[in-house]
């Protein structure tokens, strides 16, 4: 982890007075299963009321952070602190953090009302207030009919809202979600991404939410960590992940890009110029927290949409300014995905590059077999010493 | 064509338990019921008519013998679920992969021996001059050989030994069928322990524990040779009734009438423990 001031994460010293204003702290937390460093050193604060994700390849820990946060596990070091208790040794039916489990985890021989009632029973609520607090809960997911019936005639959708609203009934402090869209299948998943935002919108309860899906972190979150074996390799708004990644890795994880690595050839510090290892030459942008100095390994990263694709018999060559890199090739193939269409050009080096195109469906349109030139400025080709 | 060897191939599979259900069960029941209601009123001399069952209940020790024999064979059902439980519970929710496998295995292997050597087995241990009564002499603990057999207690503990597997088996396989999740989330609701046992962990067993017990309460009603074998002539088991009229007194009627009101019996108990419970079979016994 950088260290960078820009992420308030990282200063102990700054959330300790502040520490009602958060709903959950974790200061230095690690666990170690046997030799394997599952979260090392992690810190983390969410605001009251944000929607914060962990985002990160499986087996990066991030499912072990939310177990040890939800008490399952407990950690070998550090303090994880719920609004601005420490709770490492309450266990886990006392904490006031509620979670979604992947597969939701509903009771299957129980009705709706029953999986909703559970908790407050649990919690000593008199008979005559659980019945009105599940029927409100009910209510505000929009699913007040379904109280009698059984878990399995549910659909998808209505399953997640159920386990949503069984531990929301609760007025958790903080509502762990782990993965659970996972299971769905496309167009549920994208209608539930939408609807979890206004859910947490609607509840004002802050959301952890753990996810290896990146489109998901990005369109829901407040705010995103990028954690890689172990560790956050960067914590920051999604549009702060995603155009400017303090690390190689976010660069490569968040977001496509096309990626090559290279060598620095030159250097001023910030503007630089690389040959790939297939031979190109590229100029770029130091990013990151590390210098890049002449001669470093370098890998380089070029979101798709930063490409413009030109056919060469346009003639719009004069438009290419020296800070502009400019490469030609043939369109090796159209990925058409609407508006998000893309081509693949192979190069004189023989890279594959994708880029963004505009496809309307007129003859102009762009072809397999179509010379093109591609180009990008130098501020968008992000550098990283590997 | 095809049609045709479907069916052939249906019929195939079909015969031999068609075959094993007509013959086996469905012929010796009836003959049994017809059997049973015949009485002997002069040699070879036989009338149709109920005397058989009225004897039955015009006869204490007969009835007693049966009810014991329920009672008794609740009460190992009761202690072969209180213990079996928590071994079938570590087996599927606590043991790590490896040993789940061991540790099935090694509950199964007291079923390679027969149950005969099994009681023999009890008996070496048990006897006046047996292990444990020697022991005890030997460190002092009692004066003089103890005999630890033919009692009722004797019996019910070689019973449960026998059966609890039986018990075992089913509850493993619910138990392991149930997401570990499903547990945590009772905990992180706000469940404690026995909160967490009684609300999820048990009605989710449910159609284990049910057809566990209906297989143990089954088996154990219609044992013959541990209780025998343990309880001597004291044990007054219901089976050994119908073992004396078939030969003993050669009074074949009385003891197919004996037969019919065991089965008669036990399907009144596992009846009225499904009703209790609210499972039926095929929740249960069809589905583990």
């Amino acid at each position: 982890m950088s260290g960078a001031p820009s992420f308030p994460v990282n200063c102990v010293a700054q959330h300790m007075e502040t520490t009602a204003e958060y709903d959950l702290e974790c200061i230095s937390v690690s666990k170690k299963f046997g030799t394997v460093q599952a979260v090392d050193d992690v810190s983390l604060t969410i605001p009251k009321g944000s929607f914060f994700s962990i985002l990160g390849p499986s087996g990066c820990g991030k499912t072990t952070l939310m177990r040890m946060i939800a008490g399952f596990e407990h950690p070998n070091s550090g303090d994880i602190r719920i609004k601005g208790k420490s709770v490492v040794n309450t266990p886990p039916n006392k904490r006031n953090v509620k979670m979604v489990f992947q597969h939701l985890a509903l009771f299957p021989m129980m009705n709706v009302f029953e999986n909703i009632a559970y908790g407050l029973r649990c919690g000593g609520v008199p008979a005559s207030e659980i019945e009105t607090r599940v029927k409100d809960v009910l209510e505000r997911i929009a699913l007040p009919d379904v109280a009698n019936r059984e878990i399995h005639q549910l659909s998808g959708g209505q399953k997640q809202r159920i386990a949503i609203a069984r531990c929301m009934v609760l007025k958790p402090d903080v509502l762990l979600l782990d993965e659970p869209l996972g299971a769905l299948d496309l167009k549920l998943r994208e209608a539930m991404k939408i609807e979890l935002k206004l859910l947490q919108h609607q509840f004002e309860t802050t959301f952890l939410y753990i996810t290896h899906d990146q489109s998901e972190a990005l369109v829901m979150s407040d705010n995103v960590a990028v954690m890689n074996s172990g560790k956050f390799e960067q914590i920051g708004t999604p549009q702060n992940l995603y155009h400017d990644p303090a690390t190689a890795f976010v660069a490569g994880f968040v977001g496509d890009t096309n990626r090559w690595a290279g060598k620095a050839t030159s250097s001023n510090g910030s503007v630089i110029k690389l040959e790939t290892d297939t031979g190109r030459q590229v100029s770029g942008a130091a990013r990151g927290t590390g210098k890049i100095s002449q001669g470093d390994k370098v890998t380089a990263f070029v979101r798709p949409e930063h490409i413009t694709a030109e056919k060469l018999d346009k003639k719009s060559r004069a438009q290419t300014a020296a800070a502009k890199n400019v490469i030609s090739g043939t369109v090796e193939s159209l990925l058409f995905n609407g508006a998000n269409s893309r081509v693949l050009v192979r190069d004189q080096s023989g890279d594959l590059v994708e880029a963004e195109v505009v496809l309307t469906g007129g003859s102009q349109d762009m072809k397999p077999g179509d010379d093109v030139t591609l180009n990008w400025a130098a501020q968008q080709t992000m550098c990283f010493v590997t | 064509m095809q049609k045709d060897i479907r069916r052939l191939s249906l019929i195939l599979l079909f015969t031999p338990f068609a075959l094993w259900i007509v013959l086996l069960i469905i012929l010796p029941h009836i003959g049994m019921v017809i059997l049973s209601l015949r009485e002997k009123v002069a040699p070879r001399v036989y009338e149709y008519g109920l005397a058989n069952y009225i004897d039955f209940i015009n006869e204490p020790i007969y009835w007693n013998t049966l009810l014991r024999t329920g009672m008794m064979s609740l009460l190992v059902t009761t202690l072969a679920l209180l213990i079996g439980f928590p071994i079938a519970y570590y087996i599927a929710k606590i043991a790590g992969n490896r040993t789940r496998g061991a540790l099935f295995l090694l509950c199964l292997i007291p079923l390679w021996v027969s149950d005969l050597i099994r009681a023999f087995g009890w008996i070496l241990l048990l006897r006046e001059t047996g292990v444990v009564s020697s022991t005890l002499v030997w460190a002092g603990i009692i004066n003089q050989p103890i005999e630890f057999l033919y009692n009722d207690v004797t019996v019910v503990v070689g019973l449960v030994y026998t059966v609890i597997l039986f018990m075992i088996v089913p509850l493993v396989s619910t138990l392991d069928g149930m997401d570990n999740s499903m547990i945590e989330a009772g905990y992180n609701l706000g469940g404690n322990g026995p909160t967490v046992l009684r609300r999820i962990i048990i009605p989710y067993a449910m159609p284990g524990i049910v057809a566990g017990c209906i297989v143990v309460f089954m088996l154990t009603a219609g044992s013959y040779l541990t209780p025998i074998l343990l309880g001597g002539k004291n044990s007054s088991w219901f089976t050994e009734q119908i073992y004396d009229q078939f030969i003993t007194r050669y009074n074949w009627e009385s003891g197919a009438a004996f037969g019919f009101l065991l089965l008669a019996f036990t399907s009144i108990v596992v009846w009225l423990g499904l009703k209790l419970s609210g499972q039926t079979l095929s929740t249960t016994v069809a589905k583990s």
